[in-house]
């Protein structure tokens, strides 16, 4: 017995770890997978009604919405994060002064919370006295900034302070890459007559190649799940202009209380970052293999 | 050979010195523009916090105030002391105090234990069994909220600070493994082995010999999970309202209550507090935030 004990230890102290995770990850969403094939209310219920949900949640006005939303913020989260991000990181590599100041300043935002980024942007962004009036009272007198509150404009705001939150991010992915580059390389390029900017766009970026794809798993993956940010800055409006998947599948749930479409709308959002998430996966343990 | 190279490039940085001149200034003043952006906010929001509602609505977003007063700080964190409605944040702080210290704990003793198995003590399909929890790392929380609530609600610790504990222990476990797993794998398996034919056992060999040298990922993984756990809405939202709620909540609370004058003031205030541990935290520890980053995304 207390051999057996002995030699399975390490199993039964990994045991608490895989339990957890297998209850509550893989049997929470094999749950919610189930959930979404029935007609769930407030309660759920375990009688199995087919894709129903799934047609009533492409047929929802709001969650077309939801998507359409999802896909402009993410398109322009993107970009902006990553061309900000990569300035930034090759900007700082120029043997900068005060460069640890200046990374600690683009980086911070990343330590807030996105009710705080929320918050603090709301004000900014108040169209009576945010930055129209700041703009206003500098001398041009018909400036209005509103699209806080213009449903044409609202989910851009969201992309300013998205971007503000998390390109900071990106500059440190990419100058971590960049750092590792060794110096031969570079020299050799500029002893070869090449100019600052052909040693970055055609030797270095290239190289960069990994670190672009993370950024781009990453920044997609925060731009699904997000949630917080338009709850404190929108919370979806005006009207429903800026709702996003995320906060569709919470209040279908909690406000609404239509469980089974809630379920149905959350196994979207899954199966949209497994297909991000999963080729990535497999690339860095096929790298970690090479190894 | 070696020398015509060197006055190759001598030559060459000669040439282009006119010009660096000339770029230098625009680069500094690039990376100048784009901290005054990242700055912007939060220059903003101590401003306003200082300044009384007559000024903010005189003045604009960069106008200094006319004298230091924290009076809106107090009302932030105090209250104003008229009892039913008065929603301050002092409650909710320690709220998320009392949720954050055990949940970091757990997490990461869970996840150093679970590292120390996956790199010390491999068994047959340990690559799978990281991959397992690896892949909890990733998921969209909307696909758990459902059954989480269900589950809390019949354990009975829904809307409590014990159930937030749990929720944040567990969903912690993948990102805490992820870092000790990493860090172990880099020590080298000798020194395990070796300790082995002396006699020492599982858990000796855990804290004698690596306990001691874990410092470095230990500080990265409790900074990490206290960034995530005090920065949760999500399930701060979900699973909890009223007296139990984390700060994020009672924050987003307070800003969204409609009250018949908005007090930006306040607001701004309120909005400092609850960013200011994970920013003491940041200031303080930059280096290890920064490595929890970076390899809590990347995987090193």
């Amino acid at each position: 017995m207390l051999k057996w004990l002995e030699k399975n230890l390490p199993k039964i102290v990994m045991a608490p770890a895989v339990g957890l995770i297998g209850w509550f990850v893989y049997g929470f969403i094999l749950w919610t997978l189930y959930i979404s094939f029935t007609n769930s209310k407030i309660l759920p219920k375990y009688e199995l009604w087919g894709f129903g949900q799934y047609s009533k949640l492409w047929a929802s006005r709001k969650w077309l919405i939801s998507v359409d939303n999802l896909l402009i913020f993410t398109a322009l989260f993107l970009i902006f994060c990553i061309v900000i991000g990569i300035l930034l990181a090759i900007f700082l590599d120029q043997k900068i002064r005060a460069e640890g100041l200046l990374r600690t300043i683009y980086l911070y935002p990343m330590a807030l919370s996105f009710i705080v980024t929320g918050t603090a942007w709301k004000w900014i962004l108040n169209p009576t006295l945010g930055i129209q009036k700041l703009v206003v009272d500098w001398g041009f007198e018909n400036f209005t900034f509103d699209w806080l509150v213009n449903r044409e404009m609202a989910i851009y705001t969201i992309v300013i302070a998205g971007v503000w939150q998390s390109a900071g991010f990106v500059m440190a992915l990419f100058l971590a890459g960049l750092r590792s580059v060794e110096d031969e390389i570079i020299k050799a390029a500029k002893i070869d007559g090449a100019s600052l900017f052909t040693v970055y766009w055609k030797i270095l970026l290239p190289m960069m190649r990994p670190v672009f794809f993370t950024s781009f798993v990453i920044l997609v993956h925060i731009s699904i799940k997000s949630y917080d940010l338009i709850v404190a800055l929108t919370q979806g409006g005006p009207g429903i202009s800026t709702t996003m998947p995320a906060l569709y599948m919470t209040q279908t749930a909690f406000h609404k209380s239509q469980v089974g479409l809630s379920a149905a709308s959350a196994m979207m959002m899954f199966m949209a970052v497994a297909a991000v998430i999963i080729p990535y996966l497999y690339s860095e343990l096929r790298r970690e293999n090479a190894r | 050979m070696q020398d015509s190279l060197q006055s190759t490039y001598k030559q060459l940085e000669q040439k282009s010195k006119y010009t660096n001149i000339f770029l230098r200034w625009f680069l500094y003043f690039i990376l100048i523009l784009f901290a005054s952006y990242f700055i912007f906010p939060l220059y903003v929001m101590i401003v306003t916090s200082l300044k009384t509602m007559e000024e903010i609505r005189q003045g604009t977003l960069l106008t200094w105030p006319s004298a230091l007063n924290f009076d809106s700080w107090a009302v932030a964190w105090g209250g104003r002391g008229y009892g039913a409605g008065d929603t301050f944040l002092k409650p909710y702080f320690w709220n998320s105090i009392k949720m954050v210290v055990p949940a970091v704990f757990f997490s990461t003793f869970i996840g150093a234990m679970a590292g120390y198995v996956l790199t010390k003590w491999r068994f047959k399909g340990d690559k799978w069994v990281f991959l397992f929890l690896l892949f909890g790392c990733f998921i969209p929380y909307q696909a758990i909220l459902l059954p989480m609530a269900r589950t809390l609600g019949v354990l009975g610790i829904s809307n409590s600070v014990i159930g937030l504990v749990l929720v944040h222990t567990v969903y912690g476990i993948p990102f805490t493994t992820l870092f000790f797993r990493n860090f172990y794998v880099s020590i080298p398996t000798e020194l395990v082995k070796a300790a082995r034919i002396d006699g020492a056992g599982f858990f000796k060999i855990f804290f004698k010999i690596l306990l001691p040298i874990s410092a470095p990922i230990i500080v990265v993984t409790v900074i990490w999970q206290f960034t995530q756990i005090w920065n949760d809405f999500l399930f701060g939202s979900t699973f909890s309202f009223g007296e139990a709620a984390p700060i994020q909540v009672a924050l987003n609370n307070m800003v969204l209550s409609s009250t018949s004058v908005k007090e930006y003031n306040v607001d701004m205030a309120s909005a400092i507090i609850a960013g200011i541990p994970t920013l003491i935290v940041y200031v303080l520890a930059g280096k290890y935030f920064i490595r929890g980053l970076t390899s809590g995304a990347v995987k090193g």
